[in-house]
């Protein structure tokens, strides 16, 4: 419920309280450039978050925070435990020592204030595209047919309008993620979590999803954790780049991506990209080496 | 990911049909499904194809229809054609090589027997009452077999208490339960029912088990993050994942009900197809043995089918799944 009151509250999208906006009343999402919000919801706040799954540490005191409002990239190497530290701010997994808090409320269990983007395909394959992106704002008891209003402006968004009535089995890997973010937008969180969503997408696919995400970020005004292992990916897209070690999972590095917004493929040339991009291979390739040697003389 | 699963159900139930000796149950629904026969799947495909406007519609179903295995369906006919003129000749010549056909009746004598029976109300209701007990028994196992086989699928504990009664009671067939349903239940009747349910009962209950335990974790994540709660994913997550599987269950289910029901109905009862079948045999009707088992034959496959196709609606989602 709170996300929904806090959508109203604060964008004034007129998707308030049970009952009143009829679906015509419903913002042209994606369309407008200007709904640029001062988010002042939507903080992260992780601190020395360890998850320990029997001896086998995914992820070892991790403290950080995430402000309203921020698009953060989690960059590390596969298996190094992004997704387990995601999981504990999506409320599936309980952390074993440490706590996370969003809004200074301590997460307890998966709620609608926390979209989460998954991986793996996630997507209902018995419901259309447009009941998937319904059943959050149906879970958030809107009507029916409000929740399919909502969902069709959602799917509008992502470009999607043409597939409402279409089953998930039927779209490429890229409309299947793009339905995937609709749906996890349609309650309007506070937070988004993606984890590694373009992962399994071709190089030009993941471009235009990139630069879709980043405008939808901007209308939205919400607090992004984007995970990935792609260095490009994260400089491109985030404020922030935190980067994670593997075995144990540990938050190695914090660098702020001075890139001016809107970002733009141009900019993927400049010398501060380049920079960035930079530093984060010498970190990641320090720590591979360490962790490499680690394995090494265990085995 | 979901077709493996299915198939591993399939096995298992039809693992579970071999034991109690019924062949014709063995057919799944998914293999119907996936088969590239001609089959009930080609009404949908045929109306998915005229929903594709990219094509006029009527070439389309032009089209199609060229596509059907017209020379397949011709073969079939033949077998079949082959086999009565075999059965004929047999049984017109007393034929005794290993099986004998003196006895046999042949096929325009069973088929004078037949349009005989069809001027009888009493052969009328022999296949009504066997009806109706098909429908009463499959409908109880059904409601029981998927709600305990959900619960068991999402509590532990409930499941650990159900598995050893479902272990030691499946593998007893229908004909060991007659005397001890005779001596539990009031009236013949009931006994017949209950063996029946109980048939029918177990595939049910164990695809339904079978599908839900193998609903991936990460739609009930889904289905969490975005607000639902425990009676929204059991009816939005879990029930729909395992519908493929029960649909087979059921299926399968319905194969063993008239395996149990004649087991039943040969033994007890005086009414009833198998009743009707074994009655036969008492007063040297030999004519009506044979139509007692093809009526036989022709229902059950007709209940399966019925089944299958009640269930297509529920699972047009698959049909774009690869
Ligand atoms: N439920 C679990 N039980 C036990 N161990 C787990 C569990 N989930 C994850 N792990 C372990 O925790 C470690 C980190 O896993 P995690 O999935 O968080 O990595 P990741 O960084 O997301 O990897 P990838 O980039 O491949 O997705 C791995 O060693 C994994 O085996
Ligand atoms: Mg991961």
């Amino acid at each position: 419920m709170s996300g929904i009151e806090y959508a109203a509250a604060e964008s004034g999208m007129g998707m308030g309280t049970e009952g009143d906006g009829e679906a015509n009343t419903l913002p042209p999402l994606g369309k407008t450039h200007t709904t640029q919000l001062k988010a002042d919801k939507g903080q992260v706040t992780i601190e020395g978050v360890t998850v320990d799954f029997g001896g086998n540490v995914a992820v070892d005191d991790a403290t950080l925070e995430i402000r309203p409002g921020e698009f953060l990239c989690l960059l590390g190497p596969s298996g190094c435990g992004k997704s387990t530290l995601m999981n504990t701010v999506a409320g599936f997994v309980r952390p074993t020592a440490g706590c996370v808090s969003v809004d200074g409320v301590q997460v307890e269990q998966p709620g609608l204030d926390r979209g989460m983007v998954f991986q793996q395909h996630s997507l209902f394959p018995w419901k259309t595209v447009c009941d998937n992106v319904a059943f959050g704002p149906l879970m958030a008891n809107l009507g029916k047919d409000q929740a399919r209003a909502t969902a069709r402006s959602f799917l509008e968004m992502v470009g999607l309008s043409g597939y409402e009535n279409r089953y998930p089995g039927v779209l490429s890997g890229g409309m299947k993620q793009r339905v995937g973010i609709a749906r996890a937008l349609a309650n309007y969180p506070k937070v988004l979590l993606m984890d590694e969503p373009f992962g399994a997408l071709d190089a030009q696919t993941r471009l235009v999803m990139q630069e879709n995400l980043l405008q939808i970020w901007s209308e939205f005004g919400i607090t992004v954790i984007f995970v990935t292992h792609d260095i490009d990916e994260a400089v491109f897209l985030a404020d922030r780049v935190v980067i994670m070690s593997a075995s144990p999972g540990r938050l190695i590095a914090d660098l702020p991506v001075e890139l001016e917004r809107p970002r733009s493929l141009a900019m993927t040339t400049s010398d501060v990209y380049i920079r960035t991009k930079q530093r984060c291979m010498e970190l990641i390739r320090t720590e591979s080496k360490r962790a490499f040697d680690q394995q090494r003389s265990v085995a | 990911m979901e077709s493996n699963a299915a198939a591993l159900t399939e096995r298992e139930a039809a693992g579970l049909v071999e034991a109690e000796g019924s062949e014709t149950s063995r057919t799944s629904l998914r293999e119907v499904e996936l088969s590239t026969e001609a089959g009930p799947g080609d009404a949908i495909r045929l109306a998915e194809a005229m929903e594709d406007d990219t094509i006029p519609h009527f070439d389309k179903f032009l089209g199609h229809l060229g596509t059907l295995p017209w020379d397949r369906y011709g073969v079939r006919l033949g077998a079949i054609v082959g086999a009565v003129i075999l059965w004929h000749v047999l049984s017109v010549n007393h034929v005794d090589m290993l099986i004998n056909f003196a006895n046999i009746p042949n096929p325009v004598v069973v088929g004078d027997q037949l349009v005989f029976l069809l001027g009888t109300s009493e052969f009328y209701r022999h296949i009504l009452v066997s009806l109706e007990r098909i429908a009463i028994s499959f409908g109880i196992a059904a409601v029981l077999g998927i709600f305990i086989g959900i619960i068991m699928g999402r509590s532990r504990i409930f499941s650990d208490i159900m598995m050893p009664y479902i272990e030691i009671l499946r593998p007893i067939p229908a004909v060991a339960w007659i005397p001890m349903a005779i001596l539990m239940l009031p009236t013949e009747e009931a006994s017949i029912i209950y063996i029946t349910t109980l048939g029918a009962f177990f595939p049910i209950v164990l695809s339904t088990l079978h599908g839900v335990e193998q609903t991936s974790g990460v739609y009930i994540r889904a289905a969490q993050s975005l607000g639902a709660g425990r009676i929204a994913i059991m009816r939005h997550v879990v029930l729909p994942g395992a519908l493929p599987s029960i649909m087979s269950g059921l299926a399968i289910g319905m194969g063993v009900a008239w395996f149990s029901l004649l087991a039943g109905e040969i033994i007890s009862g005086q009414y009833g197809i198998g009743y009707f079948t074994w009655n036969a045999y008492s007063l040297v009707e030999y004519e009506s043995i044979v139509i007692g088992m093809l009526i036989i034959g022709g229902l059950g496959t007709l209940s399966t089918w019925l089944v299958k196709q009640a269930s297509k609606p529920a699972l047009r989602w698959q049909e774009s799944e690869t």
